[in-house]
């Protein structure tokens, strides 16, 4: 329990002293988590939409596939494209191996299933009649979707603050394609384990509340947009 | 919420992380891959050593910390330009079989066994074998990295040398995990578990567990540089795997080891060796 409180103490004496490697690692994590995150809406959203709007055979097996993706494990995410990446690999010839740009790569695998996952249930949720209805008032088909997606907003910003609390509390995959190196690719998830491992628990302990904080206050701001504008 | 609102959310945020996104990146022959054991990272060497050293050469250095067993399987594959290591037979497997040149002798300390100060197996003042006999006897609890570190491969080497069947018995345990990892889980199960000098000293304060066998000339830990063969994997940066293992070899960092952790644990780490026969 003191060490609780110990963490706290240094949690804040870090901060407060604007330590530059605290600020720096507290920075990267939230670049390359809300970049991750906004590569992943683009693409998740998409094909929510392409899935919600359209009959094919196959489709559901398409979501069920999408829905176990929800629950890809960070580590065999990082296995993977380290794997891609290495200089020797597939994919070596891009060089992006321990860089923060790998790290974005992983991250946006893992959230991607998810705000597509989410999305989709937010969009099929949607009145059936609602689609005829807009298209019957004369909307064009990109009109369409965006009101669509205006009508299923509080869900599908529920999958973005799902899809960026899965990357920004993921280590896996980030110690695998980023290395974890001093300065380059270290996060606050990574920097915890290390200082976990170097038993220096006060400061793994104060990481982690930084992260907990940064976590919190992405969340608030998304739940401030989610819930504008609804009355009591 | 309407249409511009989110718009200029979106944008904003957009900018901003991207404006400032990753410093732009170092060409590729200004940057080595240093793939090394826990141990240098968790001791605090590293940090100490490779500022200096990109400052010196300007390479930007990739330290990728893992166990020495991974750190090898990087340079058999070529995704390493230059290793630090401390698992002498892989280091000569790996050398043998031409992945690796001009082997190095860099450093050494040596590993000790450790366990609950009160020593409920009675290995205080045993030899090395003793010691894991008399662990294996009373069924104590000990603690293995399982995780084809150097440490670990040390360990395997010693209870093979005793004689003991240790594989699959309950009282022996595997954590899979690095050496600061591994000296917490033994703290907090009371387990016996061989550990290398230098993260014992620096996690020391932080742990209960007792040095119960040291000195033994079995025990000795001895860190390499290996360069990564650029004949066999042209992607090696080969100049700078040179440069790093000159510079690991060189006086004045040789004097950096020496010195290094005396001011904060008491005592050195490590102890230079370079140019020394193995």
């Amino acid at each position: 329990m003191d060490l609780i409180w110990e963490g706290l103490r240094k949690a804040l004496e870090l901060l407060l002293a604007l330590d530059p490697e605290v600020l720096r690692i507290t920075w990267l994590s939230l670049q390359v988590s809300g970049v991750a995150t906004l590569i992943s809406l683009a693409l998740g959203l998409s094909v929510a939409v392409a899935l919600a709007l359209n009959e094919f055979p196959g489709k559901r097996l398409i979501i069920a596939l999408l829905n176990t993706g929800m629950g890809l494990p960070p580590v065999v995410v990082g296995l993977f494209v380290t794997v891609l990446l290495w200089r020797n690999g597939p994919l070596g010839s891009l060089g992006i191996l321990y860089t923060p740009s790998a790290m974005i790569l992983a991250q946006a695998i893992i959230a991607s299933p998810i705000i597509a996952g989410i999305s989709l249930a937010a969009l099929q949720h949607l009145p059936p009649g609602l689609r005829l209805q807009i298209l019957a008032l004369g909307a064009s088909r990109p009109q369409m979707v965006w009101l669509l997606i205006k009508e299923a907003r509080l869900p599908l910003l529920a999958a973005v603050m799902a899809g960026f609390g899965g990357v920004i509390s993921e280590v896996g995959a980030s110690i695998m394609v980023g290395g974890n190196i001093k300065g380059q690719t270290r996060v606050l998830t990574t920097a915890t384990v290390m200082e976990t491992g170097k038993g220096n628990f006060d400061v793994a302990i104060a990481l982690s509340l930084i992260l907990l904080v940064l976590a919190f206050s992405v969340n608030a701001l998304l739940t401030h947009l989610q819930q504008r504008g609804r009355r009591p | 919420m309407n249409r511009s609102t989110i718009l200029r959310w979106g944008l904003t945020l957009a900018t901003a992380l991207s404006s400032t996104l990753l410093p732009a990146a170092p060409p590729a022959q200004k940057v080595l891959i240093l793939a090394t054991t826990t141990s240098t990272q968790d001791s605090g060497l590293l940090d100490e050593l490779i500022p200096r050293f990109e400052k010196q050469t300007g390479y930007a250095v990739k330290t990728i910390a893992v166990g020495s067993g991974q750190a090898i399987a990087m340079g058999k594959r070529g995704e390493a330009d230059v290793l630090l290591v401390h698992s002498p037979e892989a280091e000569k497997a790996l050398v043998a079989e031409g992945s690796g040149v001009n082997r190095r002798i860099i450093m050494h300390n040596d590993f000790i066994l450790l366990g609950p100060p009160a020593d409920p197996a009675g290995i205080l003042k045993r030899t090395a074998q003793e010691s894991l006999q008399r662990i294996a006897a009373a069924k104590a609890t000990f603690l293995s990295r399982g995780d084809n570190s150097g440490t670990h491969a040390m360990e395997v080497k010693l209870w093979k040398a005793a004689g003991i069947p240790f594989e699959g018995q309950a009282w022996y345990q595997q954590t899979g995990q690095g050496m600061g990892q591994t000296l917490a889980i033994a703290a907090e199960k009371k387990a016996y578990t061989l550990s290398d000098r230098g993260t014992y000293l620096a996690l020391q304060k932080k742990l209960g567990l007792a040095i119960l066998h040291e000195g033994d000339p079995s025990l000795r830990n001895v860190y390499h540089v290996i360069e990564v063969n650029p004949a066999r994997f042209p992607k090696v940066n080969t100049a700078g795997a040179r440069a790093f293992a000159d510079f690991m070899v060189s006086k004045d960092v040789q004097a950096r080891i020496k010195e290094f952790g005396i001011a904060t644990f008491g005592s050195p780490l490590f102890f230079p060796d370079a140019g020394t026969p193995e």
